[in-house]
């Protein structure tokens, strides 16, 4: 869909705030127990899970922001 | 290496090294060439955010609380995510309003309530004094296992005298830097430009010595992370520490946690003033949005690997809070403990430095300020002199606010680990949060239900968290957490309404905003607002609203004098000339220098930028107080500004389209009554034409009529009577048919019914022929004529017929308006740039430069004197210039008038355009209607 130049601080805007709301799940219990009730091959799964999540999330917000500053 | 000396020398080269950056950063202020104007300053500055506790605490909590570490900087990056939206709200507030602290900010959100400032101050100070205890420690005990090892640092700290303390002369070092580079400005709220530079730097040094400790461990240590790893899930007790059961709390403490780092972030004294205060750009939120989440990703990547490796080689060292420095120096290694240790010197002094200075500022305009003001001495300072004042009480504060925390580390500071304080003052500062945050999204909260929230939300903490603290630590009776007070089971602090088996942090968290947030909002829902604080809490909730920057606030009145005198007397004579300079600036076009400015009274914009300057200072809401002094009558207009903020755009774009369309309406209107004006005066020449017209017919018809009549009773009338009677009737026939012609000419003219019949032909030869048609005429009139071509051949396009009818009405004119004594005419064919003029020129008494236009208006005849009309010249109709005028401009040419330049009097100048060259036989005549 394309976006003219007015709409596009408020579309950043909504995918920003989407992006937060995607966060508070990847970052809260009931994601994180399915995480944990994997079959654990000797340490728990949870800290990779985290951390390549996290790197998902500032990779997303990168992109978002830095792209919506050019416009 | 792990001498003293050579410790000490690097250790103090290092905070050396951090005078020489800021000493820069504020040189390059000064020039205008900012260094910490890039996003990634910024973000870098924001990282102040990991502190000793991170450096050395996240593999103590990891070792020992699994994945939980992890929460402290998830916290950050949720609330950085919402950068764009929160923090810029709170940015542009800050600057709008010159804000200096979050105590400042929360004053200033209630009604710039000096008792809610002091309040926030007064905890934040309680809050904070044990966290920057703590860097200190993690300054001594890092300092002492680098020393000691392989003793245990434990032992080796007990008999030593302060001054052998290593952190005690950190701790003044750093006095002396603040002091320097963080009081350099009256002005709290403008930038440290060298500090944050110096921030920044720190935060670099720790990120890299964090990451060459890991890849130390991971890749020299073990050979990779594989087979750390590896040997890590061969370790049966050390298989589940990162899992979700060895987090405390479990899952509710995960959440807590998160919600708590969230919370914290924005309420940390430290991160308000990088986040907010030091903020240059609003845009550099944009990048700090991501680059700071990821500056807290990679100095987490090697925590559980160290953590874990520190375990697996468990014993070596005792405590897991320094496994970031035994493990290097299990290996023998030299060079990276040091660096380890100037790593976990930078995080502990970056967070002591701003920690300090935001403090300072909070303690000196919030706590301070207040109370002086009120002394009635103080109001007779001269001037300057409280400006003087201001910054030694922050120097001050300086010196005390380290002092204490250095007395807090030395004389209780073993009584918690590490991570205990730092989450303790976490959870105190996290108080602040519901006052700020709900206080920037309703408008409705108040001044006493932020008041009251703020008090019992410390209240719950102080007894769910601090106090048990005290008790672990040994002073009070442990019965206190076990039994409850006086026995009363369900008051024990840790278990409070029986809720048991939380994590304490997570427990107290609960309550303490329970009662927060709900007497904020209920005492809100019943209480009012003054007016200054409804005006404050539009002002914050709308900052986003663009409608609100041209709003101007002040309606009281002043003078100059009085604003002048009590600027200077507060913020010294340089600030006041700045704070005037820029107004006088603007109002030097409306207003004249010469008067006397004292006596002048202050503009709306000059009280606000005042009271602003004063804000930055000393803090809102002492500044309020001080500028309320002087200005007389109610400052606030409430209502323009709700108006403002109330007015949706969606309105504000009707209005302006409602606007528009009626300005069209009046456009529409006056053009309307233009072209009827117009219509009117047409109609009025009409009337005034035929009427011409009329006389003009009647004049010859009468007098035939006369001659007709005499004729037909005249029986016996000589022949030669009868003769010349006929010839007057046939020539006033003649006249009268020309008369008839030339209005039928002009009618067609108007209309454009005139066809000209336009062809290449020679000016000159038309000129000449013209003039030996007029010659007789004017030969028997007695004028003079005289021809001059300068240009021969002058070819143009133009009708030969109708050409010629202007020419002979030129001359024929001339004649009539030349000389009475000797009448004479200069007929003269010239070129003029691509045109070929054709001028008729007489020596008659000349056109007057008013009626030169009117002389081609229809009937218009120059008012001829007496004597002239008894010479019984002929008069014209007065339709030959306005008929000459139409020709020539249907040939593309003009005709005017002009002063004569030989014989003095009127000349009469034809223009038209140059004929193109000669083109071959297919050119065709261009028609002309």
């Amino acid at each position: 869909m394309s976006i003219t130049p007015q709409h596009r601080p408020r579309r950043v805007q909504e995918r920003l705030v989407a992006l937060i709301i995607v966060a508070l799940l990847l970052f809260c219990p009931p994601l994180l127990l399915v995480i944990v009730a994997l079959p654990a091959a000797g340490l728990s799964w949870l800290p990779l899970y985290i951390f390549i999540a996290w790197a998902t999330l500032i990779g997303l917000t990168a992109w978002l922001m830095e792209d919506g500053s050019k416009h | 290496m792990r001498t003293d000396p050579v410790i000490l020398s690097v250790a103090f080269g290092y905070l050396a090294l951090l005078f020489v950056v800021a000493a820069w950063g504020d040189r390059r202020a000064e020039q205008g060439r900012s260094l910490i104007g890039s996003p990634t300053v910024y973000a870098l500055s924001i990282a102040v955010y990991c502190t000793a506790w991170t450096f050395y605490g996240s593999v103590g909590r990891a070792a020992e609380h699994g994945p939980s570490f992890l929460l402290i900087y998830l916290g950050p990056t949720l609330a950085m995510l919402m950068a764009p939206l929160l923090i810029r709200k709170m940015v542009r507030i800050a600057a709008r309003q010159r804000i200096t602290s979050i105590a400042d900010f929360i004053s200033a959100r209630y009604g710039k309530s000096s008792s809610l400032g002091a309040l926030v101050a007064l905890f934040a100070l309680v809050t904070i004094t044990p966290y920057i205890a703590l860097q200190l420690k993690a300054i001594t005990v890092s300092h002492a296992v680098l020393v000691n090892y392989p003793v245990s640092a434990d032992t080796s700290l007990i008999d030593e005298a302060f001054w052998m303390d290593k952190s005690f002369w950190v701790a003044l070092v750093l006095a002396v830097f603040i002091i320097l580079f963080g009081t350099r400005h009256l002005d709290a709220s403008e930038r440290h430009e060298g500090m944050v530079a110096a921030i920044a730097l720190e935060s670099l040094v720790k990120l890299i010595a964090f990451l060459a400790v890991g890849i130390f461990v991971v890749f020299v240590m073990f050979e990779g992370p594989g087979e750390l790893f590896g040997q890590v899930a061969a370790t049966p007790e050390l298989a589940q520490a990162m899992s979700l059961e060895s987090v405390p709390g479990g899952a509710t403490g995960w959440v807590g946690m998160l919600l708590l780092a969230f919370l914290a972030f924005f309420t940390l004294p430290r991160q308000f003033q990088v986040l907010v205060v030091e903020n240059v750009d609003e845009q550099h939120l944009k990048r700090a949005s991501w680059l700071f989440p990821l500056y807290l990703l990679a100095i987490n990547l090697f925590v559980i690997p160290i953590a874990m490796a520190g375990l697996l080689l468990g014993g070596l060292s005792g405590d897991p809070d320094s496994f970031v420095l035994t493990l290097p120096l299990s290996t023998g290694s030299e060079g990276l403990p040091l660096l380890v240790f100037i790593g976990g010197l930078s995080a502990a002094t970056g967070m002591v430095i701003v920690e300090t200075i935001a403090l300072s500022t909070m303690v000196s305009n919030q706590l301070i300020m207040p109370l002086l003001l009120r002394s009635k001495r103080l109001h007779l300072g001269t001037k300057g002199e409280l400006a003087g004042w201001l910054l030694g009480i922050r120097r001050v504060a300086i010196v005390l606010i380290l002092l204490l925390g250095y007395l807090y580390h030395a004389l209780i500071g073993d009584a918690y680990s590490l991570v205990t304080i730092g989450l303790v003052s976490f959870a105190g500062v996290a108080q602040f949060a519901p006052a700020l945050l709900i206080g920037l999204y309703w408008r409705g909260a108040t001044h006493q239900g932020a008041t009251l929230g703020l008090i019992a939300g410390f209240m719950v903490w102080a007894y769910t968290l601090l106090i048990p603290g005290f008790v672990q630590s040994g002073w009070l009776d442990a019965g206190l957490i076990n039994q409850g007070p006086w026995g009363i089971g369900w008051l024990r602090p840790y278990a409070l309404f029986g809720l048991e088996g939380w994590d304490i942090y997570t427990h107290s968290l609960l309550w303490s905003l329970l009662a927060n947030v709900g007497l904020l909002a209920g005492v809100s829902l019943f209480t009012r607002q003054t007016p200054l604080e409804q005006t404050q809490a539009a002002l914050f909730t709308e900052a986003m609203n663009p409608n609100l920057q041209a709003t101007s606030l002040w309606h009281g009145k002043t003078t100059q004098g009085e604003l002048r005198e009590l600027l200077s007397r507060y913020l010294g004579i340089p600030a006041t000339r700045r704070v005037f300079a820029v107004s006088t600036h603007q109002a030097t076009t409306s207003l004249s220098p010469t008067l006397d400015d004292n006596e002048q009274p202050a503009s709306t914009e000059l009280i606000t930028r005042a009271e602003q300057a004063l804000a930055g200072s000393l803090g809102s809401a002492s500044a309020r107080v001080l500028i309320n002094s002087v200005v007389r009558g109610e400052a606030l207009d409430l209502e323009s500004i709700l108006s403002i903020l109330d007015t949706t755009s969606q309105t504000l774009e009707y209005n302006r389209r409602l606007e528009q369309k009626s300005q069209e309406l009046a456009r529409i209107g006056e053009e309307l009554r233009g072209a009827n004006e117009r219509l009117r005066e047409l109609d009025r020449l009409k009337d005034e034409f035929v009427a011409m017209v009329s006389h003009e017919l009647r004049t010859p018809l009468t007098s035939i009529r006369a001659f007709a009549e005499i004729l037909r009773d005249g029986e016996n009338l000589p022949d030669e009577k009868r003769r010349h009677f006929l010839g007057v009737i046939v020539h006033e026939s003649q006249r009268l048919s020309r008369l008839i012609e030339e209005i039928l000419d002009l009618a067609r003219l108007e209309s454009g019914r005139l066809t000209l019949n336009p062809q290449p032909l020679d000016l000159a030869h038309l000129a000449r022929h013209s003039v030996d048609a007029i010659a007789r005429l004017q030969e028997n009139r007695g004028v003079r004529l005289r021809m001059q071509l300068e240009a021969e051949p002058a070819p143009i396009i133009g009708d030969p017929d109708r050409l010629e009818q202007v020419i002979i009405n030129l001359l024929d004119n001339a004649g009539k308006f030349a000389d009475d004594t000797a009448p004479e005419v200069l007929l003269r064919v010239y070129r003029h740039k691509k045109h070929y003029r054709l001028s008729v020129e007489d020596n008659g008494p000349g056109i007057s430069e008013d009626e030169r236009e009117r002389v081609f208006e229809k009937f218009h005849q120059i008012q001829q004197h007496e004597e002239e009309k008894t010479r019984g010249r002929p008069k014209g109709s007065g339709l030959g210039l306005p008929i000459s005028r139409g020709i020539v401009a249907q040939l593309g040419g003009r005709l005017w008038v002009e002063d004569g330049a030989s014989l003095g009097g009127a000349s009469l100048i034809m223009e038209l355009p140059e004929a193109p060259p000669k083109e071959p036989a297919s050119s065709e005549k261009p028609t002309v209607t």
